[in-house]
């Protein structure tokens, strides 16, 4: 049933195209409240046992010659992935709700995006998982290129080149994988015994291309341009979703299929996350645009779910699917914040120029749903983050201790920026001459007239803050499903 | 062999020619009736009507005459040969006949999306010639016969590339097709003739026969080699694609979209069935540690070229159509991957992308065909903002465009993958990776400049006051109706790839 996530996504973006424009909206709400709910149910009904290893759901012929098939399977990676996919997906919706030019058009993208996604988390077929991959790209152009802000056309462009070369690398791998075993079924692919000598090359050059959507650093830079370029929704998945296919796949796919040649790199992949999470913290300490602080953020995060993967531990490996689901929400509510809440009502996202505003006033939700934010972002105790973060950091003590260390300093930084952010967009002083008072700030009259924070976007921000807070307060509820799932994989030490 | 016997079974190419003369007779009889009424110009409405009845005619016997001779095709037996090879009727060939009559119907359906040319009836009789000379191409096993299709395909396309005579583009395209297609050709016969002189036969299976005992002479070589280029003038494979982007851009819209297609698919085939059965014993090895003397090095460092120089060139283009050519160039690359990989799978990887590819830039040249004919150009600025002016034809656009850049779901994903999954599995010890992987850069860069066209359609503000919504019910409906049928199957083959691919891989023996 979980696969109806797929179909009703692209069903309901294909909708989009034919109804008027007064339903775009909300059809594009049902679909999205439709693929979370399912993906809810397969969380409460499916026995955790049936979660321990990659379980087919829907399988028939498609291109029998080339042994092509439309395979779907899950385990619990899979369905946190899933879960985490409906979560952002229905925010995403609500915080676009003003999108007012080509709003049909606008909805098409978004939901090919999330179809993608949805199509990636559950494929279990190597040519389906990459069909989906690759067709999560070009949506994101267009999403990005007609409704971004800030130099969108660059933006776009980049962070699709980058996506497309990453798919380059990915493809290789794919043929290699296919033409050596004779097979693209991924079960049957992961009990294949690859010879050392191809694992040594063709892990780097797979692993390279799904990490280039994961933000590793240094092919990195297209995350924050493009995060900031994008229009808020866009944001919110990019961030929330999209960059989670990267580490999903070199999760399922590159560490799953060569695991020896996984083993030879891995002290590489652990060295490049570690920075990474060092180096966009700092980075992000000196950003002055808001956007771009958050966008770094999300490149430190990923930095922490690449560490848990390189060290390969089940419980680090645990954790970083855990950190993938809390980052996914997280990142969205930091967009959603800054993008949706915030850069509407002052029409700036400088640190210095809302500093002078003293938002907490004029915006006390905005405030509120920020401070949980950052402190979800931060790691603090209770939020989802902290239950991920401090996973993978136990995980990968046995096998990279001078890298937790490491981190445990980057971490003092992530605060630092956090905070940082924190205090100039919310807390600053009024200055003279800055119209504040509840629901409404203005540099200038014409600004007046701003609405105070709608209910959808409540809805949005309430939504995601859930999330975080019932994972951070009971991880159990995806680490019990998700551990067994790592525990079947074979590349574990 | 009675001569009945034969006619029945040429009777597919008979049918077409029978219907483009019934055409030339019936733009007889009205381009008469028209001329007149144009020197009376007190009757500029009356002549118009005229003229529009006489094309609908033309154009309907076209489509119908087309129609029949896939009904005849289909009613052919299931294989045979006749004079050794001239005529060859087997499943491969029978499925490549109806694509090719498939794509002509779809020229023929675009002709009248621009102001009807002058000569409707001539122009229509020069389509199904064209086509008549794919269809043997493509049905013969045989050097000469080969060579008489391609001199048929080559001066109907040279007339129809020039067809255009008030404009100047058209005329220089034309007299460049011309020269260098003629050249190719001269190229071809000389290695046919040399080919002849080493095996004594013009026959591709006698060929090989004769080849497969003979050793690798410089004589054998250069006849090769020859061949190999006037094939490679055909497809405008680089260095020998100069002509390409003239013909692309200056031809009359059907007529570049023809050239891109029809003529396209039908070289690959023929190239295919020289390389593969006639000088199957001359394969060679293009892989990397491994390369050995033989066509297929020859054919690799083609692919090599062209994707290279067909992508860095396009790259700077800002007119859809000459942008187009280039890619051409590149596309031709990547199929010919396919046939360096040889084997039933390479050979049917290749027909399926050069299949795709085809239906692809016919409905891309559908489109183009359309917007030139309000904007008057097509180049970049001409496209800005198509989608507020015509959301289905920027959305059929945008298909074409992604699948020529390979994005799943449509069929250029699925044609890439199969191409160099076929290319790998040839190769021992993946020595082809270098040609798949220089590929795969190429298609890197096409993502940037397809994206340039998409970027004029959907991001870009019109160039033109958007005063007439031009999605209304028009004349040139049938035109949309057939670019939204040609997005539809490039949509259809891509989720969908076993119904072509499962076809051409049962057509190969």
């Amino acid at each position: 049933m979980i696969a109806w996530t797929i179909y009703i996504t692209f069903g309901g973006a294909v909708l989009l195209l034919l109804l008027p424009r007064t339903f775009a909206r909300w059809s594009a709400l049902l679909t999205t409240i439709a693929g979370l709910v399912l993906g809810l149910i397969a969380l409460v009904r499916t026995p955790i046992a049936d979660l321990a290893h990659f379980t087919t759901i829907v399988r028939a012929p498609w291109v029998p010659e080339l042994g092509m098939n439309y395979h779907l399977a899950i385990d619990g990676v899979s369905l946190t992935m899933v879960l985490v996919t409906g979560i952002s997906a229905v925010s995403t919706v609500l915080f676009s709700w003003d999108v007012e030019d080509r709003q049909n058009e606008f909805f098409f993208w978004l939901l090919l995006v999330v179809a993608g996604c949805y199509g990636v988390f559950l494929s279990a077929d190597l040519f389906l998982f990459f069909a989906f991959y690759e067709l999560v790209i070009v949506p994101k152009y267009f999403l990005i290129a007609v409704f971004g802000s800030t130099n969108k056309e660059y933006g776009a462009m980049k962070l699709t080149l980058y996506s497309f070369f990453g798919g380059i690398f990915v493809f290789i791998g794919v043929l290699i994988a296919y033409v050596t075993a004779g097979s693209l079924d991924l079960n049957q692919l992961s009990q294949f015994q690859f010879s050392p000598q191809l694992q040594s090359w063709a892990f780097p050059v797979l692993f390279l291309g799904f990490a280039v959507l994961a933000g590793i650093w240094p092919l990195h830079t297209w995350a924050p341009t493009g995060h900031v370029a994008a229009p808020t929704a866009g944001s919110m998945l990019l961030a929330g979703i999209v960059m989670k296919l990267g580490s999903y796949a070199g999760l399922r796919v590159a560490m799953n299929l060569f695991p020896q040649g996984f083993q030879m790199w891995s002290k590489w992949v652990a060295f490049l996350a570690v920075v990474g999470i060092v180096y966009a913290a700092a980075v992000a300490l000196r950003q002055r645009d808001l956007k771009f602080v958050i966008g770094y953020s999300s490149v430190s995060h990923m930095g922490f779910v690449l560490l848990g993967l390189a060290a390969a531990t089940a419980l680090s490996v645990s954790g970083a699917v855990l950190q993938m689901f809390s980052h996914g929400v997280i990142a969205a509510l930091l967009f959603a914040v800054a993008g949706r809440m915030i850069y509407p009502r002052t029409h700036t996202r400088e640190l210095d120029a809302l500093a002078g505003m003293n938002l907490s006033r004029a915006l006390p939700f905005a405030a509120f749903t920020f401070v949980i934010a950052a402190a979800a972002s931060m790691g603090i105790p209770g939020f989802s983050g902290f239950a991920a973060e401090i996973t993978i950091l136990i995980g990968a003590w046995k096998t990279y201790p001078l890298a937790v260390w490491i981190t445990g300093a980057g971490m003092v930084l992530v605060a630092a920026f956090t905070l940082r952010a924190l205090k100039q967009s919310f807390f600053g002083e009024a200055k003279p001459g800055v119209l504040v008072q509840e629901g409404r700030v203005a540099l200038d009259p014409d600004w007046i007239e701003q609405q105070s924070i709608t209910a959808a976007e409540k809805c949005g921000a309430c939504l995601l803050m859930f999330a975080t807070l019932a994972v951070g307060l009971y991880p159990k509820l995806l680490l019990d499903r998700i551990m067994p799932a790592v525990e079947a994989m074979r590349f574990l030490k | 062999m009675s001569y009945l016997e034969l006619l029945k079974l040429a009777s597919p190419e008979i049918v077409i020619v029978i219907t483009a003369l019934v055409i030339l007779a019936i733009g007889l009889v009205t381009g008469h009736a028209k001329s007149s009424a144009t020197i009376s110009t007190a009757k500029p409405a009356h002549a118009l009507s005229h003229t529009s009845t006489a094309t609908g005619i033309c154009s309907v016997v076209a489509a119908l005459g087309l129609a029949i001779a896939i009904g005849a095709i289909l009613m052919l037996p299931q294989s045979t040969t006749l004079f050794g090879g001239m005529l060859v009727i087997t499943p491969l060939t029978r499925l490549f006949k109806i694509i090719c009559i498939a794509l002509a119907f779809f020229t023929v359906l675009l002709i009248t999306s621009q102001k009807p040319p002058r000569h409707l009836g001539e122009y229509l009789a020069l389509v199904l010639f064209a086509t008549v000379g794919l269809m043997l191409l493509v049905g013969s096993e045989e050097l000469l016969m080969i060579f008489i299709g391609l001199e048929l395909l080559g001066l109907s396309l040279y007339v129809m590339t020039a067809f255009d005579k008030t404009d100047a583009r058209s005329a220089e395209a034309g007299l460049k097709y011309l020269l260098f297609g003629s050249t190719s050709s001269a190229f071809t016969l000389f290695g046919i003739s040399l080919i002849y002189g080493m095996s004594g036969t013009t026959g591709l299976a006698a060929i090989s026969e004769k080849l497969a005992t003979a050793s690798v002479q410089p004589l054998l070589a250069v006849g090769i080699v020859m061949t190999l280029v006037g094939f490679a003038f055909k497809i405008a494979a680089a260095p020998f694609h100069l002509w390409a982007p003239d013909a692309y851009q200056g031809a009359p819209v059907p007529s570049a979209a023809f050239i891109a297609s029809g003529s396209k698919v039908a070289s690959f085939v023929v190239l295919g069935k020289i390389v593969l059965v006639g000088f199957a014993p001359m394969h060679g090895s293009a892989d990397w540690h491994a390369m050995t003397a033989g066509w297929s090095p020859v054919l690799a460092s083609l692919a090599a070229l062209s994707i290279l120089i067909g992508n860095m060139v396009a790259l700077a283009q800002s007119n859809v159509r000459r942008l187009l050519a280039y890619s051409a160039v590149a596309h031709g690359g990547y199929t010919l991957i396919g046939l360096v990989a040889g084997g039933r799978d390479g050979f049917a990887a290749a027909l399926f992308y050069t299949t795709i590819y085809a239906v692809t830039l016919v409905g891309a040249f559908g489109v183009i065909g359309l917007v030139r004919r309000e904007t008057g150009g097509d180049n970049f600025s001409d496209f800005s903002g198509l989608v507020s002016r015509s959301p289905v034809l920027a959305g059929c656009m945008a298909i074409f465009m992604l699948s020529l850049a390979g994005i799943p779901p449509l069929a250029g994903f699925f044609g890439k993958f199969y191409l160099f999954s076929a290319a790998l599995h040839a190769s021992a010890n993946h020595g082809l990776l270098w040609l798949v992987a220089l590929a795969l850069l190429g298609s890197f860069i096409s993502l940037y400049y397809y994206l340039l066209v998409l970027k004029a359609i959907f991001v870009n503000e019109p160039s033109l006051p958007a005063a007439q919504p031009f999605d209304q019910l028009t004349p040139d409906l049938v035109q949309r109706a057939a670019v939204a049928v040609l997005a539809a199957a490039v949509l259809l083959l891509g989720v969908m790839p076993d119904v072509l691919a499962a076809r051409i891989l049962a057509a190969l023996p």
